[in-house]
C-alpha cells in the first residue's frame, strides 16, 4: 500500500515570532525554520506503517516554495522513499493546498493519506479535512492511534471528552495528534542517503486546480501585554491577595 | 445577511462553546438561526435551545445517522442549509467543529477562517496565530463566511428569551466511507474545562499520576476544574483532554493556577487569556513567571496541601 504524506515547512517550534514593525504581518526574515512537529508525527507514523509491512511506499509531499525541498529532505531522512514539491511562491491558504494535493493524490492513488492536524504557524487545522471532502473520502482528525484491518482504516480519535475509533473505507485521510508516535531523529548516514532519493518539483500552475484568494490579510498585531506581576511570599499571603486584592475566591 | 451556528450539546444541554458562538453571531449582527444536530436526545435540547437569547429559529436534524456528529454525515447537510441562503456559519472551535467545517468549506469551494476571537464586522474578523504570539485580522473575500469560533473569548448567550420556533429539517445522510465503531468519554464531576470559572493545571513538576490527588483536592476546594501541560499528559499523568495549550483546550477562567509548569510558549498559548494567573513552581526564573500575576517559589509538595487547607 501507498502512503502519501503532506507536510509544511514552517517555523521552528521553539522560536518565539515577532510581528514586523509595520504591522503587516510577522517577520519571519532569518527565522530559523523546520518540518511542522505534526507534520514530522504523520511521517513516523507513514515509516512505522511501512516497518510494521502495512505500506509498501511512503511519499512525502509539500506545497510551497522552493525552500521547501529541505523539509521534504528532512523527511526522506527520515526515512520516506520520494518526494514532490508543488512549487508556488503565492500565500499557502488551506482550500489552495487542499486542491494541489488532491490533484497529486489523482495522479499517485494513494490508500491513505496523512497529514499533521494543524501546522504551527497558522494554526487552521482545515487542509486535511478539505482534501478529504475534494476527494470524496472519509476521515479520521486527531489521531491517536492507526491500524489496518480487514480493509479498513482503523483510528483512534482524540476529542473533547474522551476517545472515539472510526473505521475508514480506502483511501481515507488521517490528521496526526500529538499522541500517535514520538518522531525519531534522522541518522548521519540517512540524511547522506536522502540526498539522492528522487525529489520532484511540479509547478503549481501545470496542475489544473482552479485556485484564487479567499481571505485577506488586513494586518497583525502583537498579542496584549500581561501587566507585570508579583511575587508572593507564602501561601496565606497568595490566598489573601486573590481573595482581598483580585477578588476571584 | 443570515447566520447559522451549529449548535453542539452534551448531557442533553447546548455547550457553553455553542453558547459563545451564539455570542459572536449576535456581534455580526444578523439573523442567527441554530441547528441542532443529532439522535435521539436532540429534539430535547432543541426545545431547550429555543430558549437561548439571540435566537430566531431553531432548525432540528434528528437521525441516527446524526447521533456521532461524524463529519461526513454532517457536510452534506450544512452545505445544504447554506445554498437556502446563510451568508455565516459559526461553530465552537471544538473537536467537532474543526472536524465537520472544514469538510463544508470545500464543499463550498469557500475559505474558512478558524478560531476567531473577535468580530470586526461582517466580514473581518480576528483570530491568533503562532501559539498566540500574534493576532491576524483578516477580511474574508467568499460570499460565504465559515467561521470557527473560540469560546473563551465571547460571553455565552443566556437561556430568557420566549420560545423560538423549533422546525424540523432533516433526518439524516449516512455515508458508506466512515463507520462509526467505539467511543471511551471521560466521565468527570467537574465543571468542563473549556468553560470552568477556576483551571488548576498540573504539569512535568507534578512527578507522577498519583500527586495529580494534591491538584484535584485544590480544583475541588475551589469548584474549579482540572487542566495539564502537555509534560503531564505525555507522561501519563493526566488524560489527554485535560490538556491545555496551542494544541489542547483553550482557557480563559478568572483564575488559573499553574502548578508545576515551567511556561512553554505552547502551553501560554491556552491560558494567557485568563483573568488571573497564578504560578507555583520551585524555579523562580521559569517562563510562566513572565505571564503570572502571583508567583509562588516554593515545594509543590508542601505548597499544594498548605494551599487545599487555606481555601
Amino acid at each position: 500500500m501507498k502512503v502519501l504524506v503532506a507536510v509544511k515547512r514552517a517555523i521552528d517550534p521553539n522560536v518565539k515570532v515577532r510581528v514586523k514593525a509595520d504591522g503587516s504581518d510577522v517577520d519571519l526574515n532569518g527565522v530559523k525554520m523546520a518540518l511542522n512537529p505534526f507534520c514530522e508525527i504523520a511521517v513516523e507514523e507513514a515509516i512505522r506503517l511501512k516497518e510494521r509491512g502495512v505500506a509498501s511506499e511512503v511519499v512525502v509531499v509539500s506545497v510551497g516554495n522552493s525552500a521547501a525541498q529541505e523539509q521534504l529532505r528532512t523527511a526522506l531522512a527520515l526515512g520516506a522513499d520520494r518526494a514532490l514539491l508543488v512549487e508556488t511562491n503565492a500565500v499557502l491558504e488551506p482550500l489552495n493546498v487542499a486542491k494541489y494535493l488532491s490533484k497529486v493524490i489523482d495522479s499517485e492513488k494513494p490508500q491513505l493519506i496523512l497529514f499533521g492536524k494543524q501546522a504551527i504557524d497558522q494554526e487552521n487545522n482545515q487542509t486535511g479535512q478539505m482534501v478529504a471532502q475534494l476527494i470524496g473520502s472519509g476521515q479520521a482528525t486527531f489521531a491517536s492511534a492507526i491500524s489496518y484491518a480487514d480493509d479498513q482504516w482503523v483510528v483512534e480519535r482524540e476529542v473533547d471528552c474522551g476517545s472515539q475509533i472510526v473505521a475508514l473505507s480506502v483511501p481515507a485521510v488521517v490528521t496526526c495528534d500529538l499522541r500517535l508516535n514520538e518522531p525519531r531523529y534522522a541518522s548521519l548516514p540517512n540524511i547522506m542517503k536522502a540526498k539522492k532519493k528522487p525529489l520532484e518539483v511540479i509547478a503549481a500552475d501545470e496542475l489544473g486546480a482552479s485556485v484564487k484568494n479567499h481571505a485577506r490579510l488586513v494586518g497583525v498585531a502583537p498579542p496584549p501585554v500581561r501587566k507585570v506581576g508579583i511575587k508572593v511570599g507564602s501561601v496565606s499571603e497568595l490566598v489573601d491577595k486573590l481573595k482581598n486584592v483580585s477578588g476571584v475566591i | 445577511m443570515r447566520t447559522l451556528v451549529i449548535a453542539e450539546h452534551a448531557a442533553g444541554q447546548l455547550t457553553a462553546g455553542t453558547r459563545s458562538a451564539i455570542t459572536a453571531a449576535m456581534e455580526i449582527g444578523a439573523e442567527t438561526d441554530l441547528l441542532v444536530v443529532g439522535g435521539a436526545d436532540a429534539s430535547a435540547v432543541a426545545e431547550q435551545a429555543a430558549l437561548t437569547q439571540w435566537v430566531h429559529r431553531i432548525l432540528l436534524a434528528q437521525g441516527a445517522a446524526f447521533e456521532k456528529t461524524l463529519a461526513e454525515n454532517v457536510q452534506p447537510l450544512i452545505t445544504a442549509l447554506v445554498a437556502e441562503g446563510y451568508t455565516h456559519v459559526l461553530v465552537d472551535a471544538n473537536s467537532m467543529g474543526r472536524n465537520v467545517l472544514p469538510r463544508v468549506a470545500a464543499s463550498l469551494d469557500v475559505g474558512m477562517l478558524s478560531d476567531v476571537i473577535k468580530v470586526v464586522s461582517a466580514d473581518t474578523f480576528q483570530r491568533p496565530i503562532y501559539a498566540g504570539n500574534a493576532i491576524a485580522t483578516v477580511q474574508s473575500l467568499d460570499p460565504v463566511k465559515l467561521l470557527t469560533i473560540r469560546a473563551s473569548a465571547f460571553g455565552q448567550a443566556s437561556s430568557h428569551q420566549e420560545r423560538c420556533d423549533v422546525v424540523v429539517i432533516d433526518s439524516g445522510y449516512s455515508a458508506t466511507n466512515v463507520r462509526f465503531v467505539s467511543e471511551h468519554l471521560t466521565v468527570s464531576e467537574r465543571p468542563e474545562l473549556s468553560s470552568a470559572r477556576v483551571v488548576v493545571s498540573g504539569g512535568r513538576g507534578m512527578q507522577n499520576k498519583g500527586n495529580f490527588a494534591l491538584i484535584e483536592g485544590v480544583a475541588d476546594k475551589l469548584g474549579g476544574a482540572v487542566g495539564a501541560s502537555r509534560a503531564a499528559v505525555d507522561s501519563g499523568f493526566a488524560p489527554n483532554d485535560l490538556q491545555v495549550g496551542q494544541t489542547g483546550k483553550i482557557v480563559a477562567p478568572d483564575l488559573y493556577i499553574a502548578v508545576g509548569i515551567s511556561g512553554a510558549i505552547q502551553h501560554l498559548a491556552g491560558m494567557s487569556g485568563s483573568k488571573v494567573i497564578v504560578a507555583i513552581n520551585h524555579d523562580a526564573e521559569a517562563p510562566i513567571a513572565q505571564v503570572a500575576d502571583y508567583m509562588l517559589v516554593a515545594d509543590l509538595f508542601e505548597a499544594l496541601p498548605a494551599l487545599e487547607k487555606a481555601l
